[in-house]
Formats: C-alpha cells, sequence, structure tokens
C-alpha cells in the first residue's frame, strides 16, 4: 500500500472542503500513515481466499415495500434551513456543478 | 482549449476523415410509489419539499431501507438489455459537494453494478441494424432540483442564489452504459437518436418508467470521440449533458462530431470536458473540464446490506417480462401481412398500437392502415398532434367503416363524417343523421336525378345507346353532382343502363 505523502492529505481536505492548516496536514499525514500501517496489518494476515467485505454484519437482502410512508411538512423540511424562499431552501448560487 | 463559437466542419468532411465512436449514459427514473430508500412519494409537480422524509434530506443518524420493487425493476431492465445479473452487489457513497444533495453524497453503484454485459439490436428507420453493447446497468438515486434565481433566467451565470426542490431527490435511478459505439459512421447521429428512442421504449414496455422525456424520466449523456481513418486508438472524448429529447440527441452528436472534425482538422486537440447542449441555437459550449475534482472517493455504503440474487428470483422476474418491443413487431407485421415499407412507415408515423387496437375491435388489416396512415394521419399533420392523440378511437373506426360497408355513406361522405364526429358532433352515425350525409338509395329520387343528366347530356345519352358504356361515366358525374356526392355510384351506373336499354 502507498504511502500517505502530505500532497494526498491537501487533495483529500480540498475535496472535502475541510480548511487546514499547514500544521494540521504535517500532523494528519502523520497520524493516516499510522492507520494505513495499521490496514496493512490486516492485509497480510487476510490472504486472496478471503473475500472482501463491505459490511461487518452477515445480512443481505433487507427490503422495505413499495408503500408510502409518512412525510415531513413543508414548515418541518425547512425548518432546519438556514434561509428558504418560496417553500424551498435558499443556498449561495454555486457555480460548477454537475 | 474550445471556444463557445468554435468552428464546425461540414459533416460530409468530417465524415471523409474521421471515424465517429460514441458512447451513452442514459438515466431512466422509475415509477415506484416511492423512493429508492425511503418511503416518501415518488411524485411529479406536488408542492415543493413535501415529498420528503429525513432520509432524503440527509438529517443526521437516519438510515435508508432499500425499495424492493425498485431492486425488482433495475433486474428486469438487466434482462431486457440481455446483461447478466450480479449474484451479490452493493451501493456506494459517491462523495461530492453540491446543494442538488443534502447528504453531501449520491448513494450509487460503483465496481458491482446490478447487470452488466448486454446488448441490443438497434434498427435504424430504413431498417439497417446496428448491436450495441452494454457495459452496466446500475441503481442509484436522483438529485433534488436546483431553480438558479436573478441574473438570467434560469441560468446559473449571473445567478444570485438558488432555490432547491428535494421531492425528486432519491426517486429511483437505474443508469445504463455502453461500451463504445464503433464502425456508425455517418449513421452515427441516426444511430444516438435511435438508441435512446429504443432505452425509453424498453422500460416503457416493462413498464418501470412513465418514460416520459419532456418530465425527465429519461435523460441522456452522449459522448463522442473522433478518430481519423484507419486509427485504432480512441481520440479524447467530451460528453454532453442531458440532452433530453430524441431530436436533440441526433442535433447533438451531429454537432459534436462537425466540431471535433474542425479542431482536429485544424490540427488542435481535444480538451476532455463535459459540453452544455442549446436547443435555441443548436451548438454546445464549453462545461467542466475533467479535474482532480471529479475524484468522487466511492466507498461501500455502510448503511445498506448487500443484494443477494438467486436463479428462482431472477427467473420470477423473467417470466414476468412483456414481449420485447422488436419481437412484437415482427409479429405483428407477420399477422397483418404488410410489407416491409408499409409497416415500417407505419412504425415511423407512430401508429402502430392504434392499428393493433382498431384490428383487434375487429377491423380489416388494410383497411386499419388505410384509415391511420390516411385521413387519420393526414389530420393530425394539420393539428400538429400525433395521430393518437386526435381522439379517434377504434370503435370509431369500425362504426364508420361500417357505414361504408353496409352502403349508407361512400369512401368520400366517410371523411365528412370524420371531421364531424372530431369536431365533437357526436358518432359517426349522428353525424350522418345531423349533416344528411347518408347516401341517396332511394331509386326514385336517383331516377329523377338520371332523367335529368340523359335531358342535359342526349348526345352522351345517343352513344351510350349505341354500346359505347364508357360514356356511362358522364352521366354518373352528373347524377352525383346533382345529388352533392351521396349517390351510390354503382346503383346509379346500374339504373342509367337500365333506363337506356342497354346490357351492362
Amino acid at each position: 500500500m502507498p504511502e500517505i505523502t502530505r500532497e494526498d492529505v491537501a487533495h483529500l481536505a480540498r475535496l472535502a472542503h475541510i480548511d487546514m492548516s499547514a500544521e494540521e496536514l504535517d500532523r494528519m499525514t502523520g497520524e493516516l500513515s499510522v492507520i494505513v500501517d495499521s490496514i496493512k496489518t490486516v492485509s497480510e494476515v487476510a490472504g486472496d481466499d478471503v473475500p472482501a467485505t463491505s459490511h461487518p454484519i452477515p445480512l443481505s437482502n433487507v427490503y422495505r415495500d413499495d408503500v408510502i410512508g409518512e412525510t415531513l411538512s413543508n414548515e418541518e423540511a425547512l425548518s432546519g434551513a438556514p434561509d428558504n424562499a418560496d417553500g424551498r431552501f435558499k443556498v449561495p448560487a454555486i457555480l460548477d456543478g454537475e | 482549449m474550445s471556444t463557445a463559437t468554435a468552428d464546425i466542419l461540414s459533416f460530409e468532411e468530417a465524415m471523409e476523415k474521421f471515424d465517429p465512436v460514441l458512447g451513452f449514459e442514459v438515466h431512466v427514473e422509475l415509477n415506484t410509489r416511492t423512493k429508492m430508500f425511503s418511503s416518501a412519494p415518488n411524485a411529479f409537480g406536488d408542492t415543493p419539499n413535501t415529498n420528503v422524509t429525513p432520509v432524503d434530506l440527509g438529517l443526521p443518524g437516519v438510515l435508508p431501507v432499500i425499495n424492493r420493487v425498485a431492486v425488482e425493476s433495475s433486474i428486469k431492465i438487466g434482462l431486457a438489455l440481455n446483461c447478466k445479473i450480479a449474484e451479490r452487489c452493493h451501493f456506494a457513497r459517491k462523495n461530492y459537494f453540491y446543494p442538488d444533495t443534502p447528504k453531501n453524497f449520491q448513494t450509487s453503484q460503483y465496481d458491482e453494478p446490478i447487470a452488466y454485459d448486454g446488448s441490443i439490436d438497434i434498427e435504424l428507420a430504413d431498417g439497417t441494424v446496428f448491436t450495441v453493447e452494454i457495459e452496466r446497468a446500475h441503481m442509484e438515486e436522483d438529485a433534488g432540483k436546483l431553480t438558479h434565481m436573478g441574473g438570467a433566467t434560469g441560468r446559473i451565470q449571473g445567478a444570485e442564489f438558488s432555490l432547491v426542490d428535494y421531492n425528486r431527490a432519491g426517486v429511483p435511478l437505474v443508469e445504463i452504459v455502453t461500451k463504445p459505439i464503433v464502425g456508425a459512421g455517418e449513421r452515427a447521429p441516426e444511430l444516438a437518436k435511435a438508441y435512446v428512442a429504443a432505452i425509453r421504449e424498453i422500460v416503457k414496455n416493462l413498464g418501470v418508467s412513465d418514460a416520459r422525456m419532456e418530465r425527465g424520466n429519461v435523460r441522456c449523456d452522449a459522448n463522442v470521440s473522433l478518430k481519423p481513418k484507419g486509427q485504432e486508438k480512441f481520440g479524447t472524448r467530451t460528453e454532453t449533458k442531458n440532452v433530453n429529447s430524441l431530436r436533440a440527441v441526433e442535433h447533438a452528436v451531429r454537432y459534436e462530431i462537425q466540431r471535433h472534425a474542425a479542431v482536429l482538422d485544424g490540427g488542435g486537440t481535444i480538451t476532455q470536458e463535459t459540453r452544455h447542449w442549446h436547443e435555441d441555437t443548436r451548438s454546445t459550449t464549453a462545461g467542466r473540464p475533467k479535474s482532480d475534482a471529479d475524484d468522487y472517493r466511492y466507498f461501500p455504503e455502510p448503511d445498506l446490506v448487500p443484494v443477494v440474487t438467486d436463479d428462482a428470483w431472477i427467473e420470477k422476474l423473467r417470466s414476468e417480462l412483456p414481449e420485447p418491443p422488436a419481437a412484437r413487431r415482427k409479429r405483428l407485421q407477420a399477422d397483418w401481412g404488410y410489407s416491409d415499407a408499409e409497416f415500417r412507415d407505419v412504425v415511423n408515423a407512430g401508429v402502430m398500437d392504434s392499428i393493433e387496437e382498431t384490428i383487434a375491435a375487429g377491423v380489416k388489416p388494410a383497411t386499419a392502415r388505410k384509415w391511420w396512415m390516411g385521413e387519420i394521419s393526414r389530420r393530425a399533420k394539420v393539428a400538429d398532434v400525433e395521430p393518437a392523440e386526435l381522439g379517434v378511437t377504434p370503435a370509431l373506426i369500425v362504426e364508420l367503416q361500417g357505414l361504408i360497408d353496409s352502403g349508407r355513406i361512400n369512401d368520400k361522405l366517410s371523411r365528412e363524417v370524420l371531421d364531424g364526429v372530431l369536431a365533437g358532433e357526436g358518432t359517426p352515425t349522428e353525424v350522418v343523421a345531423q349533416r344528411g350525409l347518408e347516401v341517396v338509395s332511394d331509386d326514385g329520387a336517383l331516377l329523377e336525378a338520371i332523367d335529368g343528366a340523359l335531358a342535359a347530356q342526349p348526345d352522351v345519352a345517343d352513344k351510350i345507346r349505341g354500346g359505347k358504356l364508357q360514356a356511362v361515366g358522364a352521366i354518373v358525374g352528373g347524377v352525383m353532382k346533382a345529388t352533392r356526392g351521396q349517390a351510390d355510384a354503382g346503383r346509379v351506373r346500374q339504373l342509367i343502363l337500365e333506363r337506356l336499354g342497354v346490357e351492362g
């Protein structure tokens, strides 16, 4: 597994919209490297015969019937929003979205 | 970097120099009653932010639960596209920051789509068939709807703020991704349109989506790249987003081919980027270039357990699939005895379903085709609507044709009757009575008109007496004129000959 570099951390911070100082980047690079090293130990134990897992609990096919349930009212939906207008959430215009 | 006003090469010249490679991502909104991961209604056009639950708003501590019907609809789409169905797959988080998703991630599938490795045959208008390979079809959720306010109307450019409605957030989507489509050549724009039309037809036929493009139920991202003739390696592609009508898909692909060709022919390079389609100018402008911000950091969704399928479940769903549209067309053409050209015209005119219903109501195939391709299509064209939207029912055609077959009206009068029915004057029989359109079958009235016509053209009468039977037409014409077309021409001819004592 590749080492975590300071650039990797800066890149992830930017993607996650987290503002980090130079000191924080340094500290986080060290801490994340420790975590990566720990995971490496797990990789050594788990050979090719152990399938990758995406979920710790051995459950599958948990479904809901396609039946309409309770919804929030418009007022409830907007109650936590910093701003709203016309029954909708009001947000700053953000360019460059999908 | 390309500009908004990039020159384009003529399509013909582009085709002489380059081979186009296409790829499509089509998003299909499922018509389940509820959303993908919450029990909020999946409905269009309701009051904003009322079809929402804490799950759809991404409130802290919520747990999503998968909609079983959405999974089954996705499997059906996979089966209809001749895909393999994953024995086991999971959902993944696609992380990005934009107000259309309040969770800051879209729940999607990444390395394990529900369906993969399929193919469908696409038939173009002239009958040419292209096979399009399907890479994958995966399950995900739709995003909320943003309206940009202030500045230009609804455009993000110059907007001061945006308003968000999360009614659409969490609506089940299936994204269908093709493998690169090579070898379409100059048919590429046509194939693009036909492919999206086929996907729309398939999901509509399956009953898993309302498939209304104008409502965004089926949305297409079109990838285009060019490679110089003879070159194996693909060129750099652009992705034109949200091309949301069949005509626009064809135009957008054609435009991008011409634009790429101009850039490459001029020694330039194509920037890998998204493009925006503009219906008004029928051109694209540069969107966002591909960048490291496209690092979505997918990881398995920890709040949802895997989807595991078995043969019994898949075979049960397979047994519920309706007849595929292409197979149905083949069967109907054989049943009705239409020629290839006749049948293609019927399909292209969008009247196949109407003809099927009309025949089921008891009308002969040739007669049903005559009505739908003739009088009804003509009126639809004038009214600028689809033939099926005119309000002509199979029962109406049965009645109208019955009036003709019984000799009460003739073909010419039937057109007037149809006008009357479409004008809301009642049933065909009522219109015949009210407008007095019945064929004159009273021999007395006809003989009176015949005597008048014979007297008006004595020389013609003499010719007929002398055995020149082709002259009868002139007298018949006079009688039809006198009765304003409301006579049975065959009966009139018979009576004229009897009147003149000539053997017919």
